[in-house]
């Protein structure tokens, strides 16, 4: 039955995209939410045009917590540090509703002074974080 | 099994030539791919019902004295991760039997208390990253699923204005505590949809005060409606038959689609309820099992207590 049905399809040319349900990946061109207090990410936010990732820093060239990004914002190329995702998390790990960075300069300091939002706790065991969990008022 | 290999297909992608499956075996396209294989989950009843009759499949060391009239009826309700999984093609009867008795000696250390899909819980993990080196998290109960150590729930909440899920395993050792805030139920199984809802229907204060539950009444069912967002949605809430959510107000062509994909006559499957469930005679002598060891970890747990009451004096 199941076969005979694919080949009217086939024939009339019906049904021909997928419907999966989408993973939430950070890739290039994904659109971030900025979490911290600062101006760029306000107003990006007030535009209706989110800073959008360009680049991902690892090997995979898809974002989890933790991993470095480079984004498009308002005419501008910042570094940020992505700080929550969307995407299915392993147990004990929070999943976000929205994907949340936070700017950072080229010399590796925050551009925002608070980050408004929880940040996942797993973020403290890496040693670099320092200056960005500095901001944070809140762990999960 | 062997109609399907003498199925024809075309060749689509090189000429209109008919090709039999054994020649374009490499070639087939993923979506005939699925079509082709044997059905997965599929068992004949000669074997399932061998299954069910061999040895491994009982438990002779244990006591028989005890009968079903002691085992309250609502016990395979309350442990549902006891039972083995739906899935036919993974159960092992030997395998369940020994994740049981882990199970038991995780329930001996901690208590897992009584909850529901829409309770509000809270569970201190232990995090060796915080100042405390623990870490406290409150939210409702969305979903609550798996079998055996596996079995695991999901809480969700909303902190500052951001909504977070947070999947816990049961019988994780990491957990430190599990608490029942409020011991409450919802109409629908799973509360996925609370994502596309407004961020109130998901908030609950970190410092919520627990609310007793009377012994001996029934969990109190919350039937509770929630309007939800309008569209874009994460999933098409229209095609799942919700209870707990008010009029969708989506155009008529929604709703008929939702017709025309819906699947009632799953309900009317036999065969297919009789491989998702186990029979009662299994299910019985599992919950007396899980009875029989919670009454001995009780009394272990008393006595431990007293002896440390002793000791304070």
């Amino acid at each position: 039955m199941n076969f005979i049905k694919c080949l009217s399809t086939y024939a009339t040319g019906t049904r021909s995209f997928s419907t999966t349900s989408c993973l939430h990946e950070i890739r290039k061109l994904a659109r971030m939410r900025v979490v911290d207090n600062s101006a760029l990410g306000k107003a990006a936010r007030l535009s209706g045009k989110p800073a959008r990732v360009i680049h991902v820093y690892n090997k995979t060239s898809v974002g989890t917590v933790g991993d470095k990004v480079l984004v498009a914002i308002k005419g501008q190329k910042k570094r940020a540090y992505i700080v929550g995702v969307k995407q299915n998390q392993k147990p004990n790990m929070p999943k976000f509703d929205t994907n949340n960075i936070v700017l950072i300069e080229d010399n590796g300091s925050p551009t925002g002074t608070r980050i408004t939002v929880p940040v996942p706790s797993a973020l403290r065991k890496k040693g670099e974080f320092s200056k960005i969990l500095s901001l944070a008022t809140r762990f999960v | 099994m062997a109609s399907y290999s003498r199925r024809i297909l075309p060749c689509f992608w090189k000429t209109t030539k008919l090709l039999t499956f054994e020649d374009s075996a490499r070639r087939v396209p993923c979506r005939y791919h699925q079509e082709l294989l044997p059905t997965r989950n599929y068992l004949l009843p000669e074997t399932v019902e061998e299954h069910r009759k061999s040895e491994l499949s009982k438990h002779p060391e244990l006591p028989p004295s005890i009968t079903s009239e002691n085992v309250p009826a609502d016990f395979r309700f309350v442990y549902p991760e006891f039972l083995p999984d739906p899935q036919y093609d993974r159960r092992d009867s030997i395998r369940e039997r020994l994740e049981r008795e882990d199970m038991y000696r995780r329930r001996a250390v901690i208590d897992i208390p009584e909850f529901y899909v829409g309770s509000i819980m809270a569970v201190t993990v232990s995090d060796q990253y915080s100042p405390n080196k623990e870490n406290r998290f409150v939210g409702i109960c969305i979903d609550r699923g798996g079998v055996g150590l596996r079995a695991f729930f999901i809480l969700r909440n909303v902190v500052d204005g951001q909504g977070i899920e947070i999947m816990y395993e049961m019988y994780n050792p990491t957990l430190q505590s599990i608490q029942v805030l409020k011991l409450e139920k919802r109409v629908d199984d799973k509360l996925y949809y609370l994502r596309d809802a407004p961020q109130e229907y998901s908030t609950f204060p970190f410092d919520m005060d627990p609310i007793p539950v009377p012994k001996g009444s029934t969990v109190p069912v919350n039937k509770m409606k929630v309007q939800l967002n309008p569209r874009p949605w994460l999933e098409r809430w229209e095609r799942q038959d919700l209870q707990g959510v008010e009029d969708l107000k989506l155009e008529q062509r929604f709703y008929d689609k939702a017709a025309k994909v819906a699947k009632p006559w799953e309900k009317y499957d036999l065969m297919k309820w009789y491989r998702e469930n186990t029979n009662e005679e299994e299910r019985d002598s599992i919950m007396q099992e899980v009875h029989q060891r919670k009454r001995l970890t009780d009394i272990e747990k008393s006595k431990r207590k007293t002896k440390l009451a002793e000791r304070k004096r």
